[in-house]
């Protein structure tokens, strides 16, 4: 097990396709990717954020992220419209290494009215996850 | 080691491996009514000395015609050095670098290629290459489609002066891709492309506008007013251009005017073959396509780029790798598109030993014998000059009959008279869309303009007679 394991915010909810999910104050999901996918990426040189009011749909790819080796689709973990992009990550690639849960956000998303949040994985079901990915 | 992929030992145990009774068992999921039986009738080998004098044969049949064909692919003067240097062991080799840093040359071509064509068409990027001018095309309407975020349509405006072959590549590829064209008439007096035609589109979501320059009549559009009224309906423009034509004329990233918000064409394509690339039955050609910096990732293909090593020692590398198909295989920018090695090389040297002086004599040259070939066929009875509009290197003039039996009339004199324009452009009557280059001579052009007079004076005209 690595560090950023043991460092997974409580707070978040994640998939198995390494994103996470925070809950915010006005009901929006903001939506990332966890540290483990920006380590496993590595050193990333281009973020392809969808422009707010982007139709997304859970499951489907709705971002782009590429590193000097790699280039891989982010899904959306909610059907829902996109309210805002981190429009910072265009300049600062970069961002998204340093601080996947802070500062590298990709987006933030309005859930369809009426739409229940999806089930997803705790901070521990994810490292258990990880953990057996790893084997 | 043998240049012997697998003997038919290995075939058999690859087979047994995956299960499969025979190679034929591969192919099963094409279904039988789509196969064909044609190589069952391929005859069998014949030796060196046989199918020497066969093919020699052959060419000999075909004589050794004057040409005043064009219609996106035209005959220039090829300098010797070109193909003597292309084809030295170290360039011979026509496809793309898969040991890319190993092959530090031929990299270096390429990316001399790449500042060549970004020079030539005033953009800020190029690929290595495409199949072709048609597939440029349809690879540059994807690409305005990734790159316009403006447009959710996924709608191209075509203007019909746009040659029509490209248009039917552009639909076989992007059509599939759900992206649909959206075609505009041109002026039968001009032969170009009027902003007044394309008012209706105003209000309405379009995600490029196509323009071709000069265009398919060899015309030259008025691209400024083109590209500004694009851009000020959130449109992409994509030019198509003859590199050629580059020489003299304004450069795609300049169109527009000088005081217009976004200068420029947004995505420069067409077809390389003008550049030091024999003219063939339909290739091998090559495409090309420059864009601005922003649109890079949007751009597909192979791009080469300059760096330096651990030891700061200055090389060559493929770069921005990450969206091709050997990374994202189905999710690449394109999966059909290669780098088209070996007659981009021959490209490279040709503009390298003509440089821009050269290249602004060929077309000179080509314009100014166009001019000459279009006042002798027009002085000839029955034949007269289609479009006003100022033009380059082609020229659509039409005949008092149809064109079909005269061309195959002059064929016989050993004479290439021009593309028969009545398929596709009926409403053009009997039209010739013809071509003259720096290569034809007064005497060239005088043996046609003769042999036209003794047809035209000789029959009797189709129409008309009383």
């Amino acid at each position: 097990m690595t560090d950023s394991m043991a460092d997974l915010p409580k707070d978040l909810q994640y998939t198995k396709s390494h994103e996470w999910v925070r809950q915010l104050a006005n009901g929006q999901l903001e939506v990332g990717i966890t540290d483990h996918a920006q380590s496993a990426l590595g050193d990333l040189v281009f973020v392809d954020v969808p422009v707010s009011g982007t139709r997304v749909a859970a499951g489907q790819a709705c971002a782009v992220v590429e590193s000097v080796k790699a280039a891989s689709d982010i899904y959306s973990p909610v059907d829902g419209v996109v309210a805002a992009s981190n429009g910072a990550l265009a300049e600062r690639p970069e961002l998204l290494n340093q601080s996947p849960y802070g500062d590298g956000w990709l987006m933030r998303i309005a859930l369809d009215p009426g739409a229940a949040l999806p089930a997803l994985l705790d901070a521990a079901a994810y490292t258990s996850y990880l953990a057996d990915e790893a084997t | 080691m043998p240049y012997i992929p697998h003997t038919p030992e290995d075939v058999t145990e690859m087979l047994a491996v995956i299960g499969a009774a025979s190679i034929e068992d591969l192919f099963d999921e094409i279904p039988a009514a789509l196969k064909t039986s044609v190589l069952a009738e391929v005859p069998t080998a014949l030796s060196e000395m046989e199918i020497t004098r066969l093919m020699g044969e052959r060419a000999a049949a075909d004589g050794r015609p004057l040409s005043f064909l064009g219609a996106g692919a035209y005959e220039h003067h090829i300098p010797a050095p070109v193909w003597a240097i292309a084809t030295r062991g170290e360039f011979y080799s026509a496809y793309t670098p898969y040991q890319a840093e190993a092959s530090q040359g031929t990299l270096q071509v390429i990316y001399e290629y790449q500042s060549m064509m970004s020079a030539l068409t005033g953009m800020e990027v190029s690929n290595a290459s495409l199949y072709d001018g048609a597939s440029a095309l349809a690879e540059a309407c994807l690409t305005a489609v990734r790159a316009n975020r403006a447009s959710s349509s996924r709608r191209v405006l075509v203007p019909r002066t746009l040659n029509p072959t490209y248009l039917q590549v552009a639909e076989s590829i992007a059509g599939n891709q759900n992206v649909a064209f959206e075609s505009v008439d041109f002026d039968r007096t001009l032969g170009r492309t009027l902003v007044d035609s394309l008012r209706p589109y105003e209000g309405h979501d379009f995600t490029a506008l196509v323009i071709q320059q000069p265009n398919y009549f060899g015309v030259l559009e008025e691209v400024d007013e083109l590209v500004d009224w694009a851009h000020a309906n959130k449109m992409l423009v994509i030019a198509v251009v003859n590199p050629t034509s580059l020489a003299i004329l304004k450069a795609p990233g300049l169109w527009g005017a000088p005081e217009s918000a976004v200068r420029g064409a947004d995505i420069v394509c067409g077809e390389g073959q003008p550049l030091g690339v024999p003219l063939a039955s339909g290739g091998p050609y090559f495409g090309f396509m420059t864009t601005r910096m922003q649109y890079v990732r949007q751009m597909p293909g192979r791009i080469v780029g300059r760096t330096v090593d651990s030891q700061g020692r200055p090389g060559f590398t493929l770069t921005l790798q990450a969206r091709e198909q050997h990374i994202r295989r189905s999710k690449a920018n394109s999966n059909i598109c290669t780098n088209q090695g070996l007659t981009v090389t021959a490209a490279t040297i040709y503009m390298t030993l003509l440089g821009a002086e050269g290249l602004a004599l060929v077309a000179e040259a080509s314009l100014a014998r166009t001019a000459e070939l279009v006042a002798a066929l027009t002085a000839v009875r029955g034949v007269r000059c289609v479009f006003s509009g100022p033009r380059f290197h082609e020229a659509v003039v039409a005949l008092d009959r149809p064109v079909g039996p005269v061309l195959a009339a002059l064929a016989e004199r050993g004479i290439f008279g021009g593309l028969d324009l009545s398929d596709r452009f009926p409403e053009l009557g009997n039209a010739l869309l013809v071509c003259a280059t720096e290569t034809k001579t007064d005497a060239d052009i005088a043996r046609y303009a003769g042999a036209l007079a003794e047809l035209q004076n000789a029959a009797v005209p189709a129409r008309g007679a009383a």
